[in-house]
């Protein structure tokens, strides 16, 4: 939901970034006041999931220029576990099998982690079966899920299910959701747009990094941005997403290639 | 580590030796290890079987044979008691300690030492006793027998299923001694048994422990067995494991090595029955100085063996963890399954790790796999653990207990696991 008096959330400026000593981004610029959603399209090697990363802090990105500041901080200044303590979530594009390590003993050590920097109260084994298991119940999740290892064997829809149960649990107030519709069928696709939708509200903001537009039928973004080469080259409503998919990338006029998009007018 | 030192070694123990002043069967098997003790020498570096693992400051340490009993404190080691295990047997310094045993509750089972067996069950004990262990070419082996006084003996008889573990708790209670002790399972033909072989000190200082374990399991005998090692870090430990298996028995054991500055274990599992089954799994966790060897030798003899392994060490600081994990298929031996991996986990760059699967196959119909990792933490594991907000050693503790878990959950006594969980946390500092 736009609205300008919102505040600033994240205000990236010029980003540049290497991975392996090759330049991915080349200068992004991006705007995301609270309660908005933004869509990032693009093709494969756009730089849209290298930019997801960056976000969150992932080491084997080098940011060479460019800032990005985060609820009024550095965002550079803060280590992954800062970041995630701060507020922002990624959800993986391929969530990681952790063998050995039990999903609830995983799920508990990072929701405390959060509370206790929060100035909240943290949860006992107990209290905290009773609290995830209701959260599960937004993504239709079985309790089963709580005592295998962390996404260990899990399908790729449960995998991203498991994801946005994170977010569920560590309330971000910037979440990205790098590729979550890539692999799911549409029950599990609506179910976890439903539960990202319910998880949107007017003090925080989602960006969702997608191929196609059709996790945007679930949920509606108030932006959309077409990235190409490492640049955001394009920056419209929800429509644009619709033409992107009538007409494919190509369809972007060379006007619009070229221009500094993402930066709102 | 010179020629005279380990000479010197063998010789101070050779002489504390004690002529046996019967001819009986066990004086006589005493008599021929010390024999052979004194023809063998002590394993040097030159020796394959000993390539990594130098052992030459135990050649300085001839500790004699604890002689007098030390009274354990019962608060000292009940912590160490397992819920589950109705029957325990321990020995204080290698000698049986029956105000700290309980053997009431043996489900039918013949449980006990061996001097309180002998005269009851003498013929059974004769035929099997250090028949496993050989110590014609092995220095240690015949250094335990020659010393042996004393030995766990378990008798299940067939078609016996003893529900709950059998707990055998071997106490350190005295320092600059060797301990030599033994256990001696029967395992007749259908029975089922769960043996806990465990490892404890009540002291810091350095001792020695050197012990023999023989398992015998026939037709259809199922057996786990399994080995926590937790000496204190000043510790030599040397201990040898020998087992056969007859026909469509199986034998699944777990082997947890924590302590000692100097460890050496060496399973022997022979499956010379047909359709015979074994699972050799195995951790260590090591760190500081310590030095855990271990050597596994699965032997297919039979068709139809199946044998699945998972040796795992998690090596901290200056440590030095090695593996050797032989696997004999022998010509006769088709359609055996066998399966092993090595994984290894080096914390620190100074960590150590020497890894060396070994299979020997000389049947034609076989499957055969086998694989080793020596690896560090992985990244991107720790990233997603990060990602969530946890702190990089918070993230890395976790991944570590993570990688030990694995070995430690197939543990089938619930106590045991805890406690042993509770030590990994410890050492890794999850909060």
């Amino acid at each position: 939901m736009i609205n300008q008096n919102s505040k600033t959330l994240l205000e990236v400026r010029g980003l540049h970034a290497n991975v392996n000593g090759i330049e991915i981004l080349k200068g992004v610029d991006l705007t995301v006041k609270s309660g908005e959603v933004h869509a990032i399209m693009g093709l494969n090697g756009s730089g849209k999931s290298t930019f997801a990363k960056i976000l969150a802090g992932h080491p084997a990105y080098e940011v060479t220029a460019g800032t990005i500041i985060f609820n009024n901080q550095n965002l550079f200044d803060l280590e992954p576990e800062e970041r995630a303590r701060a507020g922002v979530f990624l959800a993986f594009q391929y969530p990681i099998e952790i063998p050995g390590v039990a999903n609830n003993q995983f799920l508990r050590l990072a929701y405390n982690t959060v509370q206790s920097q929060r100035g909240k109260e943290e949860l006992d084994p107990l209290e905290f079966d009773d609290f995830v298991r209701e959260k599960m119940k937004l993504l239709e999740m079985s309790p089963d899920f709580l005592d295998r290892s962390v996404n260990e064997g899990f399908s790729g829809g449960e995998k991203k299910r498991n994801e946005i149960l994170q977010m569920a649990l560590l309330e971000p107030i910037l979440a990205i959701l790098d590729e979550t519709d890539s692999g799911l069928d549409i029950d599990a696709l609506r179910i976890v747009a439903n539960g990202v939708n319910q998880l949107t509200n007017k003090d925080n903001a989602t960006i969702l990094v997608t191929h196609y537009q059709r996790l945007l039928d679930y949920i509606v973004p108030d932006y959309v941005h077409v990235m190409e080469a490492g640049r955001i080259i394009k920056t419209s409503g929800k429509e644009l997403a619709k033409e992107l998919e009538a007409h494919g990338y190509d369809w972007i006029n060379a006007d619009d290639r070229g221009k500094t998009a993402g930066v709102r007018p | 580590m010179s020629t005279a030192t380990s000479h010197s070694y063998l010789d101070h123990l050779v002489q504390s030796w004690q002529k046996p002043s019967t001819s009986s069967w066990l004086d006589q098997l005493r008599a021929n290890a010390m024999d052979s003790a004194g023809a063998l020498r002590m394993p040097t570096t030159q020796d394959e079987e000993w390539r990594f693992t130098d052992i030459s400051p135990l050649s300085r340490l001839p500790y004699p044979v604890a002689q007098s009993t030390f009274k354990v404190q019962l608060s000292d080691i009940e912590h160490y008691y397992l819920e589950e295990a109705s029957c325990r047997l321990v020995f204080v310094d290698g000698q049986f300690a029956p105000e700290l045993s309980n053997i009431a509750h043996n489900a039918g089972a013949i449980i006990g030492n061996l001097s309180s067996l002998l005269p009851t069950h003498g013929d059974t004990i004769a035929r099997y006793l250090g028949q496993l262990a050989e110590f014609e070419n092995d220095v240690f082996t015949a250094l335990n027998t020659a010393f042996l006084r004393d030995s766990a003996c378990i008798i299940i008889p067939a078609n016996k299923s003893v529900t709950t573990p059998i707990h055998l708790l071997f106490i350190s209670r005295q320092t600059e001694v060797t301990s030599y002790p033994r256990c001696l399972l029967i395992a007749e033909a259908g029975s089922h048994a769960t043996i806990i072989e465990d490892y404890i000190t009540t002291e810091e200082a350095s001792y020695v422990t050197n012990s023999i374990v023989e398992m015998n399991l026939a037709d259809s005998a199922h057996i786990n067995h399994i080995r926590v090692q937790r000496d204190n870090q000043q510790a030599f430990h040397i201990g040898n494991c020998t087992v056969s298996l007859a026909h469509a028995s199986q034998y699944h054991s777990v082997s947890i090595t924590l302590g000692a500055y100097i460890s050496r274990y060496n399973l022997n599992v022979i499956l010379s029955g047909e359709g015979a089954e074994c699972a050799a799994d195995g951790l260590v966790l090591i760190s500081e100085r310590q030095l855990a060897d271990t050597h596994t030798f699965i032997d297919h003899a039979q068709p139809h063996g199946k044998s699945r392994q998972l040796h795992k060490c998690i090596v901290d600081s200056m440590a030095h963890g090695v593996f050797n994990g032989k696997i004999m298929v022998r010509p006769h031996a088709q359609l055996t399954d066998s399966a092993q991996l090595s994984r290894n986990l080096l914390l620190t760059n100074k960590a150590r790790i020497d890894t060396k699967p070994q299979l020997e196959i000389f049947a034609d119909d076989v499957k055969c796999a086998h694989g080793a990792t020596v690896g560090q933490l992985d990244k991107e594991e720790i990233f997603y653990l990060k990602s969530r907000g946890l702190s990089d050693l918070t993230a890395r503790n976790l991944l570590t207990y993570a990688f030990g878990g694995e070995v430690i959950d197939r543990i089938p006594i619930s106590s045991l696991k805890r406690q042993l969980e509770e030590i990994v946390l410890a050492r890794t500092q999850i909060s």
